[in-house]
This record gives C-alpha cells, structure tokens and sequence, in this order.
C-alpha cells in the first residue's frame, strides 16, 4: 500500500470549464521524499488541496495510507500534516496555544504531557523555543511559516505536505526547514514537496513528478530524469549575437548563455561554431545538466 | 485518542477566541442594554403599563436579556467563522477529521454560552433597576437555551454564506436586529393596532421573547406551549439546514 495513491483524479472547475487536473495517476510510496513540479498554474496545489480534502475532485480517487480522502476522511486526514502555501494564522492565539489547539482538533489533547513534550520539540527543532508565548501577530513572516510547518506536524502524521514551505524565506530558515525534514524522512516520515527552488528538488527528493496544465508530463527517480536529459552544459558569458545553428540550443540570460550538448563531439561542434562565427566567450564552463534543464526541456517539449 | 478531543477542542477555542476580546464581545453589549435600560424606563416609566401590576422597567429587564443572549448567539458563530474564512486560517480546521456534528456542536455551543454570558451581565445589572420577580424559572431557561441554540446556528448559516463583513453586517443589521427589536422586547405586542399584532406573530423573535418573560411574570402575550412549539420547530428546522451545508462543505470546500 503506497503512502499516497492518485488515481485518475480530474478536476474542472465550475462555470469556468478549467480543466484544473486532467487524469493525475501516480504512487508515493511510504518513507520517499517525492518532488511534485511545474510552473504556476499547473495544478501542484489543487492537486494537494484534493489531497488534503480542501477541494473535492470532480472524478478520480485519492487514498494516503490506504484510506480514501472523501469517504474515510478522518483517518486519511489523521495521517496527513499539511504545510499550506499561504501564510495564514489566527491573530487570537500565542504560539504554544495555536500549537495545542491544532492537536487538539486531532484528538491527542488527552495525553497533555507527552503532547506538550511533543510540542516543545518542534518548537526547538524549528527555532520557535524562545517564541513560544508570544502572539502569532508579532511574528516575523519567517517565524509565521516555522510555526506553518509546526502546526502540520503537531498530530504526528506519517505523510508530510509542503507547499511552497521556503518561498520567500531566508536563507537560515531553509537550511533549518531542509535539516529537520530530512530528518523526519530518515525517520520514516514520506514528504511530497511543491518547490520553484530546482536545487532543492534535486537535492532531497528522489522521485519527481512534473505537471503541466493538470496532466503529468513526467514521472521519475530524479537521477534518471538528470541522466535522460542532454548531459553536459556549456555555460559561458557574451555580448554578441550567436551563430544562428546555435540559437535554437541556447538558453540565454542577459550575457549568460547555456548550450545542451549531448556527448564531447557535439561540444567540440559547438565550439567551433561559436569560433567561426567570431563569438567572443568569458568564463566558459563545461558542466552537467541540472534539474532546472530537465525542467524547462520537459515543459518546453510537451507544448 | 478520545471520539470527542477534538470537539471540546474546538469549543475550548471558540470560547477562548471571544473571552480574550472580552470587553468587546462581553462587557460592552451588556453596557449597550443597560442604556437601553436607563433610557427607555426613565422615559417611559409613567406612561405605559404592560401586564397587571407590572411596572415597565420590569417589563423591560427580561425582554432586554433576551435580546442580547440572542444578539450575541448569532454575532459569536457568525463571526468567528467569517473572519477565520477571510484571514485563511480555516485551513486549519478544514484539514482535521473533525464531523461536521462536532463543528455544529463546538461552534453553536461556544454561542451559546457567550449569549448566556452576556444575558446573565445583563441580568445582574439590570435587576437592580426594577422589582425582581421569577415566576416560573424553567421557563425562561429553556427560552434562553433554545433561543442561543437556534441564533447561534443562524451565525453559522450568515457565516458561511457571507464572502465579506459587509454582507455578515447586512444580514446582522437587516435581519437579526429589526426581528429582535420588533419582537416586543420593548412594548407588549397587544398593544398594537391588529394588524401588526398579526405581523408580529409571524416572527420567531417574538415567541422566543415573549416565552422568557413568561419565566419571569408568569404572564404573557400567547401560551408558553405555543412559543415553545414555535421556537423549537425553527430551531429543528435552522439546525437540519446548518448541518447540511456544513456536511455538503458549502462555502467551505471547492
């Protein structure tokens, strides 16, 4: 039994006829640490809201640890912590109140000592020791997403969802947030993580599933994603125009200019054509694709 | 882990929310009725004479507690849940197992005590104002339970249905107020020429009002078993339909 199952879920939306997610299929299975990408407006957070039981799909069934998200609700939300994108909070409640409310709601209010033991471990874990009575209102934006992630994790969840956890956050939150949760993934938790940062998805996740406009466009262990795309990348700086047989394989921005190759030949042709044409190159760099290459390969290949 | 934790969870926070603005949601609407009080009885004292040997000041405490358990039964719900849908912070409840029995139940519980909260500060500060007399007390307890219990899902259905406080404002302002104050909180309605005596039988306020007095006077405008049959139907009714749309997600989930 995979940790997360989607199975054909579609979802269009009234009035509109958006068609939202168009027959997303795919497993988590338990203890990964699954990347979900794909620009905005691709469906990565509807289909987390299906998840979560936030919006209902219009076909299709959605199962964490077995349990279906609209008829056995309570269970499938019971193993579930969700991370939202949006960084709300209640203006009434401290840190520590909000934190033992939410767990409330999950039931586990009645083991008050090892719930609170619980909490102050979060708290610690994600830097908020020193917040823990203060109001939710005087917290920095950074602090406001720590106790995000802490709310999520109140209840103990064997499957963790983040959804865009380190968009606008600072440097020191990340490497927090990443260390802890990489943490609870060795533990066994399973992660599903929606990011724009590439270089994390890279990092922590090994499988990754691409959508573009509600469908899944790609779906695998992310080393083969890597060792499936064009492997090698020349990088380098100009202030000239390229050679027109070399446009259509750059990726340029501003002076940085990058060029898919897909063995040593074709760097060597590449190269020459830039010698021929007289292009003056600064910081030249052989190096390997990264995710952001397969990303924008994928997306702009399936047009 | 307890079947109904997360139930008195939500109750406990419910009424954590609005005793932390207590001067706001406690104190002031009792100062409100007490105003009304001071006011209407200095003005009207002499001049008019309700049920047989009662005095107007004392006609007016009970119609006056009733007002605001019921005033502030429907603002707990319905606020609590609109400002929770605009801030975003309904996420959290949305994503627990919680029934939509255990919202039902932990939202109009909380309106309820803080409409009895306010009802009974209203009480002890107006009692002091007029002769003190409890006829027959069961009575307006059971008003004042039913009364709470069906404003307080009527917060609910305003809560879910309002996209912005000034449609909540509109529906408080041109429903809950106007069926409040010509309810009779301030005349008997036999006072009334008869075609608005017949109007005012049309509105649940007024069964709700004029059955509490009956708990304090021993007298009132109908029989009891008629406001309670009243008032206890609407309650079934309103509460069939919150459940329902709470059940259905509306408002709530896309």
């Amino acid at each position: 039994m995979p940790a997360v199952r989607f199975d054909r879920v579609t979802k269009t939306y009234a009035g509109g006829g958006v068609r939202a997610l168009d027959g997303v299929s795919f497993d988590i299975e338990r203890g990964e640490f699954f990347g979900l990408l794909g620009p905005n407006g691709a469906g990565k957070t509807t289909l987390i809201s299906v998840l979560a039981g936030l919006t209902r799909a219009s076909s299709g069934r959605v199962a964490v640890m077995g349990h279906d998200v609209v008829d056995d609700f309570a269970a499938a939300r019971l193993a579930l912590g969700i991370v939202p994108q949006e960084l709300v909070f209640d203006p009434f409640f401290s840190v520590r109140e909000a934190l033992r409310i939410q767990s409330g709601y999950f039931g586990v209010r009645g083991d008050k000592k090892a719930n609170d033991a619980w909490i102050d471990e979060l708290l610690a874990n994600l830097g908020l020791a020193d917040k823990a009575d203060a109001n939710l209102r005087q917290l920095s934006g950074g602090m406001k997403r720590r106790v995000l992630v802490a709310q999520a994790l109140v209840h103990r969840p064997p499957v963790i969802v983040l959804d865009e956890p380190t968009a606008g956050v600072d440097v020191e939150l990340r490497q927090t947030l990443w260390h802890f949760i990489a943490r609870l993934n060795r533990s066994g938790h399973t992660v599903l993580l929606t990011t724009h940062y590439l270089e994390e998805a890279e990092a922590l996740c090994g499988r990754i599933a691409m959508l573009k406009q509600g469908r899944v466009v790609a779906l695998d262990r992310t080393s083969a994603l890597l060792s499936g795309m064009a492997s090698t990348m020349l990088r380098f700086k100009t202030d000239q125009p390229l050679p027109p047989a070399v446009v259509p394989l750059a990726r340029v921005t501003g002076r940085i200019v990058q060029l898919k190759a897909h063995d040593a030949a074709e760097v060597e042709r590449l190269l020459a054509a830039l010698r021929q044409a007289e292009v003056r190159v600064e910081d030249l760099e052989i190096g390997r694709a990264d995710l952001e290459d397969v990303f924008l390969e994928t997306m702009g290949s399936e047009r | 882990m307890s079947r109904f934790a997360g139930t008195g969870t939500l109750f406990y926070k419910e009424i954590l929310r609005f005793w932390k603005v207590g001067f706001q949601t406690v104190a002031a609407p009792v100062l409100t009725a007490v105003l009304y009080l001071v006011i209407f009885g200095h003005v009207l004292s002499n001049r008019v004479q309700v049920f047989e040997g009662v005095g107007y000041t004392s006609f007016l405490v009970p119609g006056l507690v009733m007002m605001s358990v019921l005033q502030n039964a429907f603002a707990n719900s319905s606020s609590s849940l609109i400002q929770s849908k605009i801030t975003g912070n309904l996420v959290f409840l949305l994503v627990t197992p919680l029934t939509h029995w255990a919202w039902y139940a932990a939202y109009v519980g909380a309106s309820m005590l803080r409409g009895l909260m306010v009802g009974l500060g209203v009480f002890a500060v107006t009692v002091w104002f007029a002769p003190f007399q409890m006829a027959q007390p069961l009575w307006a307890l059971a008003f004042a339970l039913l009364g709470a219990a069906l404003l307080g899902s009527l917060g609910l259905i305003a809560g879910l249905w309002a996209e912005k406080f000034d449609q909540l404002a509109a529906f408080q302002n041109f429903v809950i107020v106007p069926m409040t104050f010509l309810s009779g909180v301030f005349y008997s309605v036999h006072s009334l020429p008869d075609t608005w005596r017949a109007v005012s039988h049309l509105n649940p306020f007024f069964y709700m009002i004029d059955g509490f007095r009956r708990g304090f006077f021993g007298a009132s405008d109908v029989s009891p078993w008629t406001s309670l049959a009243v008032v206890g139907t609407s309650f079934a009714v309103v509460a069939a339909l919150t459940l329902r749309l709470l059940r259905s997600g509306y408002k709530l989930r896309s």
